[in-house]
């Protein structure tokens, strides 16, 4: 037997783990993301001469039923044209077996890098308020991502959110222009990642930090668009803390976080779906709000605040009646003496 | 493609029903138990002679005596029946036994000579010497568990290198081994592209291109069905098969 050093079998387990896009009308080029879903390439799409991210499920078995759903829910997930939307170009089935989804290949960054380097709240929102949209527009269609986080929002290179990675999404009902099915899920399994892990009834799907009460406890039927807004607030959190979510409130992490910012989240958050928003359309309502200093309706305003808010919005209007005063007064002083 | 010839048949799916050696280590037919035992024997025995050599420092003498030693109680005592899935990969729990077996040996200062000088099985120590001197340098950089484990994955490549080889030379398809052997074996620092392969085998590239795919293919199959053999459940398949087939060598 022949021997193999290290640098051959780095160089096999590559060869070996990589995808095998024979067949199809893709081209190899290099490993993009590793999860615990599946895995994202870049390749050559050859007939069009354009790159492509290509999401390829990382287990190495696959029953037919399985195959067949994924088949069937990408192509309803394909379906949701929004610009916030990644685009799936095509779904196939390469020659070992396995799934495969082919993306359009966002050049950016994902949402923890960009945070990183933007302090500014107000670019912040404006974004989360895109990811806010990109998330309604799905759930109008009746389908819930299950697996929201910065990881999987891209911010492209014109400054486009992009909510990618709808691999575990969930179909609660199908666009009514469709044949009526009953609801169904994308179940993919996983491989031993310990932060997205394996779906059937009972257990639980998505990653812990971001994922909602219901979520973490297996409860896939109880699962609808607010489990989303529950990790749409983690999301927010994130944004207004640099942080994971925690036990503690946004405020006791970064005391600048407003109080109207922080009772969205916390309403986002809530660990009831009750009392959570009852849709993405209506937290990016708030976010819309805090963005213009409006009154938002996760947070009751005292007097104070209400002046302060005013204040702080009509900035200029009180800049120029306290000039206007001032002036009055030295015309008045001046006049006098 | 001829479904009944090609290597995984016509949808060259992933192996669904290989048997696990390490299930078939509980069974009460001694028959398919000794099968399983040597499925795990070959699978494990030379990672296990290194890594005696390496980190418990026997010398080759010593750690041949405790290798045929390690299997032939774990074969009489059926050790391997005990394995919990649920607390452990197989492969921990092997070396774990391992490790308490040697500490053990060495405690009770004694030098393993079952049956005599009869070795119970037959193992080519001299091609593991061979390859421990070529790595001796890089074995000191990693831990007992990780050089354990890396030894595990290269000892299950070069099986599944021999296989693809044995299969396709009965199949009459040398050139796509060959091909196989100058693109992704050959060590030399040279760098050999498609287009060299096509001039040196009379091929067009494309072709080169088609039978590189197929023989890697079905390399991946082999390497899967291995795994399969020696892993209690689909959990630890999987975990094992992303660990083996990850690009970062451990």
């Amino acid at each position: 037997m022949k021997w193999l050093s290290d640098s051959k079998l780095t160089h096999l387990r590559a060869v070996v783990g990589n995808p095998d896009f024979s067949g199809t009308k893709y081209s190899f080029v290099k490993e993009l993301a590793r999860g615990g879903m599946g895995t994202v390439y870049l390749a050559e799409d050859t007939e069009l001469n354009r790159q492509v991210a290509i999401k390829v499920l990382s287990t190495p078995e696959m029953t037919e039923d399985l195959r067949r759903r994924m088949i069937r829910e990408a192509q309803i997930i394909a379906r949701l044209e929004h610009p916030g939307i990644v685009p799936v170009h095509d779904v196939g089935v390469l020659p070992d077996g396995r799934v495969y989804y082919a993306m359009k290949f966002v050049r950016g960054e994902r949402l923890d890098e960009y945070a990183a380097h933007t302090s500014s709240t107000r670019e912040r929102l404006r974004k989360f308020q895109a990811v806010c949209d990109a998330v309604a527009f799905a759930h109008a269609h009746g389908v819930i991502h299950r697996d929201l986080k910065p990881q999987n929002i891209m911010i492209g290179s014109f400054g486009e959110v992009l909510v990618l990675d709808w691999g575990v999404a969930k179909i609660l009902r199908e666009a009514k222009t469709e044949d009526a099915s009953e609801a169904d899920t994308l179940i993919l399994p996983a491989v031993g990642d310990n932060q997205t892990i394996d779906t059937a009834h009972g257990t639980v799907i998505g990653t812990r930090q971001y994922m909602s009460p219901e979520q973490s406890r297996g409860e896939i039927d109880q699962l609808d668009e607010r489990s989303d807004i529950y990790s749409l607030g983690a999301v927010f959190y994130f944004l207004l803390t640099d942080q994971a979510p925690s036990d503690g409130r946004p405020r006791a992490v970064n005391p600048k976080v407003g109080k109207p910012a922080e009772a969205i989240c916390l309403k986002a958050m809530a660990h009831a779906r009750s009392q959570r928003y009852d849709s993405a359309a209506e937290l990016s309502a708030d976010i819309g709000r805090l963005l213009d200093a409006e009154p938002v309706s996760a947070y009751r305003e005292n007097a104070y605040e209400k002046v302060s808010r005013w204040v702080g919005k009509n900035r200029f209007l009180v800049l120029l009646v306290l000039a206007y005063l001032l002036m009055r007064i030295f015309f008045i002083f001046t006049s006098r003496s | 493609m001829d479904p009944d010839t090609d290597i995984g048949g016509a949808h060259q799916r992933f192996p669904v029903t290989n048997q696990s050696a390490i299930a078939a280590a509980r069974s009460e037919d001694q028959v398919v138990r000794q099968r399983a035992f040597d499925t795990i024997l070959n699978s494990y025995w030379k990672p296990t002679y290194k890594y005696i050599r390496l980190k418990w420092h026997a010398n080759n003498e010593d750690a041949k005596d405790l290798t045929q030693g390690f299997f032939a109680d774990a074969f009489e005592k059926n050790h391997f029946a005990h394995y919990n899935a649920r607390k452990a990969s197989f492969q921990t729990f092997l070396r774990t036994c391992l490790d308490g077996f040697v500490a053990n040996e060495r405690k009770a200062g004694k030098r393993l000579k079952r049956g005599g000088d009869v070795n119970h099985f037959q193992f080519d120590f001299l091609s593991a010497e061979d390859e421990i001197a070529m790595q001796a340098m890089q074995a000191n950089d990693l831990n007992a568990e990780d050089y354990f484990h890396r030894e595990w994955v290269r000892w299950m490549f070069t099986m599944s290198v021999d296989t693809l080889r044995q299969r396709y030379e009965a199949s009459g398809r040398q050139v796509h081994f060959q091909l196989f052997e100058a693109y992704d074996l050959n060590d030399d620092d040279t760098s050999v592209s498609y287009a060299s392969l096509a001039e040196t085998f009379a091929l067009e590239p494309a072709t080169v291109n088609n039978y590189l795919a197929a023989t890697r293919r079905d390399f991946r199959r082999i390497v899967l069905d291995k795994l399969r053999e020696i892993t209690a459940t689909d959990e630890e398949f999987r975990t094992e098969a992303r660990s083996l087939l990850g690009v970062d060598v451990k």
